[in-house]
C-alpha cells in the first residue's frame, strides 16, 4: 500500500516533512539489507517502523542517524538531501538516539551520562574546557540545570550519582533515554524502547515517550516488537519485511492490511495461540 | 631491617618511574582499545628533542620542555591523520601492528633530526642522598615520586572533573554511543594521544636524567609491559600500584635472591611477578573482568 496525502489526519498534513526517505538500497556485500524503502516523517509525528526479526528496521534506524550510509536512494532531512554524513554531523543537526543493546557509558553516573548528551550545546573552547575557565564553568551549570530537569521528568533522582552499569534493565533504558533528550533533538530515533521491560516498565515508558512528543514537540521515530504499544503510540506506522516496505498508514490500516497481517501479525497471532 | 626498608623503599620509587611508562600505554588502550607498542618511542622521541634543544642549540629547558610538548601534539595530530583515520574499524591486531610502525618511524626521525649520539637531560633535579633517620635515599627518586603523584592527580582532576574528561571517559566506555550524542572521534585521537605524549614528555626528563638520553631508553617499554600486565590494561590505579609491586618485588629480589641463583635477575624477575600474579587473575588486578556470554 502506498501513502498517500488523504490517509493523514488534518493536523499531520498541515506539518511540514521533517525526513524524507527514497528508494533507499543497502547492501552488505551480497546482502542486501534494505530494497526500495520509502518513508515520510513529519513534524510532530509519533512514527513507528515494524516487522519481524531481520526486516531491517535497526538498519534504517541506523541509516538516519548516519552509522550506516545507503548504498542508493536518497536521505533528505529538513529539506537538505544528504550523502555520507557521519554520527556526530547528524547529532549536530538534531538527530538522537537510543540504542536496541543499551549503549551507556558504564562506568559514568547517571548524571554524568546525561550530561554527555549536552555535548553539542556546549560552546566554551577546549582550552577553557580543559582548565575550566569562566565561560565553561557557567556553561556547566547551566547544562547541569537542564539536566536535573530531565532527571525530574524521567523520575530518575534517587539514581542521579549510581554508575548506570550497576542499575536494573528498565532503568538504563530510561537513562539512555534521558541522554538523548539531553540533546534537545528534533528527531528522536528510538530502537526498542521496551525491549525486556515488564508490564509496569512498558507503561512507564510509553508515558514518558507520549510526554516528549506532547511536551516537547519531538518528532519520535520508533521501532518496537510490542504491536499492541506500537498501535497505541504510533501516529503513523511503515511495515518492513526482508528489508522491503510491505505496508503503511495509521495503526488501524495497517493492522487491516492482508500482506502485514500475512509476513508479521499473522505469525503472531500463530505463537500466541 | 633498616637494609630491608631501604631496598624496599628504593624499589617502590623505582617502580614509579615504570608506572609513569605503563601510564602512557593505559590512557591510550582505555580510550580507543589501541594497545600502543610506540609509548616507549614516544619517551625517546620527547627525550631527544629536549636534550638535543637543550645540549645542541643552547635552550633552556624552560623553552626546550614547553615546545616539545606542543611537537607531541603535533605528532598526536599526524598520527590520528595518516594513521588512525584510515584505519579505522580495522582489527585491533591491525592497529598494534601500525603502532610497531609508528615505533620505528618515530626514533627514525628522531635520529635523522638529531643523530643518534647520547646525551645528558639534566633538568635540574637534585640527586642527593638523603638520611631519614638511619635510612639512606635518593633525592632525585623522591622528587620523581612527587612529579608523577602530581600527574596522576592533574589526570584524575582532568577525567573526572572537566567536560573534555567527560568525553573522553564516554568514549572510551562506547564508541557508538558516543557518537551518537555528537563526540567527533577523530578530535578525541588528538586529544588522547598528546596526553600520552605529556605523559611520555615527563617520562623522558625522569629516565633520560636517569639514563641519559640514548636509544637504550625503549628498552624502558620491557619494564612497563609486565607492569600493565599485572595492574590490567585499563586502569590508571592499576599501573600505579602494579609499578610499585614490581618495583618492590624486583629490588628485593635483586639483594635478597640474586645472590643465590647468581645475579642478573633484574631483566626477567618482572615478568615472574607479573605471571604469578595472572595465574591468580588473569584480568590483572584492576582490569576488567571479561565475562563472556556463551
Amino acid at each position: 500500500m502506498v501513502a498517500t496525502v488523504s490517509d493523514l489526519t488534518p493536523r499531520e498534513q498541515e506539518s511540514e516533512v521533517l525526513l524524507k526517505v527514497e528508494n533507499v538500497e543497502l547492501r552488505f556485500g551480497g546482502v542486501r539489507a534494505l530494497h526500495d524503502v520509502g518513508f515520510e516523517i513529519r513534524k510532530g509525528q509519533i512514527f513507528s517502523i515494524i516487522g519481524p526479526n531481520g526486516a531491517g528496521k535497526s538498519s534504517m534506524l541506523n541509516c538516519i542517524n548516519g552509522f550506516y550510509h545507503p548504498t542508493s536512494g536518497t536521505l533528505t532531512y529538513k529539506g537538505q538531501p544528504r550523502k555520507h554524513m557521519r554520527p556526530y554531523v547528524t547529532a549536530s543537526q538534531g538527530i538522537a538516539r537510543t540504542f536496541q543493546n543499551i549503549a551507556l557509558f558504564k562506568g559514568m553516573s547517571t548524571l554524568d551520562n546525561i550530561m554527555t548528551g549536552r555535548h553539542l550545546k556546549t560552546k566554551a573552547s577546549l582550552l577553557e574546557n580543559a582548565f575550566w575557565f569562566g565561560r565553561a564553568r557557567r556553561e556547566e551549570l547551566e547544562h547541569r540545570r537542564f539536566c536535573e530537569e530531565i532527571i525530574d521528568f524521567l523520575n530518575l533522582q534517587h539514581v542521579r550519582k549510581t554508575p548506570v552499569g550497576t542499575l536494573p534493565y528498565g532503568l538504563q533504558k530510561r537513562v539512555e533515554l534521558g541522554r538523548a533528550l539531553a540533546a534537545e533533538p528534533e528527531l528522536l530515533l528510538l530502537d526498542e524502547p521496551m525491549a525486556g521491560m515488564n508490564l509496569e516498565e512498558k507503561q512507564d515508558m510509553a508515558r514518558f515517550i507520549l510526554d516528549v512528543n506532547d511536551e516537547y514537540g519531538t518528532t519520535i521515530c520508533l521501532i518496537e516488537h510490542d504491536i499492541g504499544v506500537v498501535m497505541d503510540l504510533s501516529d503513523r506506522i511503515v511495515v518492513l519485511d526482508h528489508g522491503e516496505k510491505i505496508g503503511e498508514g495509521t495503526p488501524r490500516e495497517v493492522s487491516n492490511d492482508p500482506k502485514v497481517i500475512e509476513a508479521y501479525l499473522g505469525v503472531q497471532e500463530q505463537e500466541s495461540a | 631491617m633498616m637494609f630491608f626498608l631501604e631496598v624496599l623503599i628504593g624499589g617502590l620509587l623505582a617502580g614509579v618511574m615504570y608506572a609513569l611508562v605503563a601510564l602512557g600505554f593505559v590512557l591510550i588502550f582505555k580510550a580507543s582499545g589501541i594497545f600502543n607498542f610506540a609509548q616507549a618511542a614516544m619517551v625517546l622521541f620527547a627525550a631527544m628533542f629536549m636534550g638535543g634543544m637543550h645540549n645542541d642549540w643552547g635552550l633552556p629547558y624552560w623553552l626546550a620542555i614547553p615546545i616539545t610538548l606542543v611537537i607531541m601534539i603535533g605528532v598526536a595530530w599526524v598520527i590520528e591523520r595518516v594513521v588512525l583515520r584510515p584505519m579505522v574499524n580495522q582489527e585491533p591486531i591491525i592497529l598494534f601492528m601500525s603502532t610497531i610502525g609508528i615505533f620505528f618511524a618515530l626514533i627514525g626521525f628522531a635520529e635523522i633530526f638529531w643523530g643518534s649520539r647520547s646525551r645528558t637531560l639534566d633538568v635540574g633535579i637534585p640527586s642527593d642522598p638523603i638520611f631519614l633517620g638511619d635510612m639512606l635515599l635518593q633525592s632525585y627518586d623522591l622528587i620523581t615520586a612527587a612529579i608523577v603523584a602530581a600527574l596522576v592527580v592533574g589526570l584524575v582532576f582532568f577525567s573526572q572533573k572537566t567536560r573534555m574528561g567527560r568525553v573522553l571517559r564516554a568514549v572510551a566506555d562506547d564508541h557508538q554511543a558516543a557518537q551518537s550524542v555528537g563526540i567527533k572521534l577523530s578530535t578525541v585521537w588528538v586529544v588522547v594521544w598528546s596526553i600520552a605524549g605529556l605523559v611520555a614528555v615527563v617520562a623522558g626528563i625522569v629516565w633520560g636524567g636517569a639514563l641519559g638520553v640514548q636509544p637504550v631508553m625503549v628498552d624502558v617499554a620491557f619494564k612497563a609491559l609486565p607492569v600493565l600486565l599485572l595492574g590490567g590494561l585499563t586502569s590508571i590505579p592499576g599501573a600505579i600500584v602494579a609499578g610499585l609491586i614490581i618495583g618492590a618485588g624486583e629490588a628485593l629480589a635483586e639483594v635478597y635472591l640474586g645472590p643465590i641463583i647468581g645475579g642478573g635477575i633484574d631483566s626477567w624477575f618482572a615478568y615472574i611477578i607479573a605471571m604469578a600474579f595472572m595465574v591468580w587473575r588473569p584480568e590483572g588486578l584492576f582490569g576488567e573482568k571479561i565475562i563472556e556470554r556463551i
